[in-house]
């Protein structure tokens, strides 16, 4: 007979309904870059690439930036979301598979910061 | 622990080509991550000005460059097509097992072709403006 108590059997064993939460995230990022990424290619397609000027002007207006930088932040949740599933998924070992975890966490908050704040420098200056 | 019943490993199963496109949809999927750093990178150099700008876009006009890049467009392309298969499984649609066949021809053909096209509309937008 243990003389722990119910709810203290079961914290960390059962359902705490988070668990179709990282399913769910993946699937409505999913659907939000289809327009984002859609838009962008499409647009992007039709620029002057090389011409500095040109790019800079298209990406620091309002209407660009702002749907940009939802593709940046979109983008990397959903990134870090699936790595995180091929890390699970084929990493074994408890050390590796934590450490290529927490490195593609900070790989993925660098890059999305460093994204939308090059957006912003664009867009305000 | 050790002695619990495992489910049956893919060594088990006969290998059909819808099993290589759900592998692929992982493949491409790490690569597309790849090529957000690569975005966000390039993003960075816009944002630094003209000199880092020209530098980057010369950096990704290299062979090689140019050749990983028409690998994250195959990448993200793929991914996106096979992406939608997905969300349309994730409703219920499409499951049976010549219906997935059949989308996943419709997923190559689609893959293989947009492809092509960003590929020549990405160089003729890397041709102007210069």
């Amino acid at each position: 007979m243990s003389l722990r108590s119910p709810l203290g059997r079961v914290l960390g064993f059962g359902a705490a309904k988070e668990g179709v939460g990282h399913w769910w995230v993946l699937r409505v990022t999913a659907v939000a870059l289809i327009p984002l990424t859609l838009w962008f290619v499409i647009a992007l397609l039709g620029k002057p690439l090389q011409s500095y000027d040109a790019m800079r002007g298209w990406l620091g207006q309002l209407w660009v930036a702002v749907p940009v930088v939802l593709l940046i932040i979109t983008l990397a949740i959903h990134s870090r979301l699936g790595i995180e599933e091929i890390v699970v998924d084929y990493v074994h070992g408890k050390a590796a598979k934590t450490t290529l975890l927490l490195l593609s966490t900070f790989i993925h908050v660098a890059a999305a910061v460093a994204g939308v704040f090059a957006v912003l420098t664009l867009a305000l200056s | 622990m050790n002695q619990r019943p495992l489910s049956p490993h893919l060594g088990v199963y006969k290998f059909m080509y819808t099993m290589a496109l759900s592998i692929m949809h992982r493949i491409t999927g790490g690569a597309a991550s790849v090529g957000f750093i690569v975005f966000v990178w390039w993003l960075m150099a816009l944002a630094s000005g003209p000199a880092a700008y020209e530098s980057a876009m010369r950096l990704l006009s290299t062979p090689v460059a140019k050749l990983l890049l028409i690998g994250f467009t195959f990448s993200f392309v793929y991914h996106f097509c096979n992406g939608i298969r997905h969300l349309v499984w994730d409703t219920g649609r499409g499951l049976e097992r010549a219906q997935a066949r059949r989308s996943a021809a419709v997923v190559i053909v689609a893959a293989l072709v947009i492809t092509a096209l960003v590929v020549w509309l990405g160089c003729a937008a890397l041709g102007s403006g210069t």
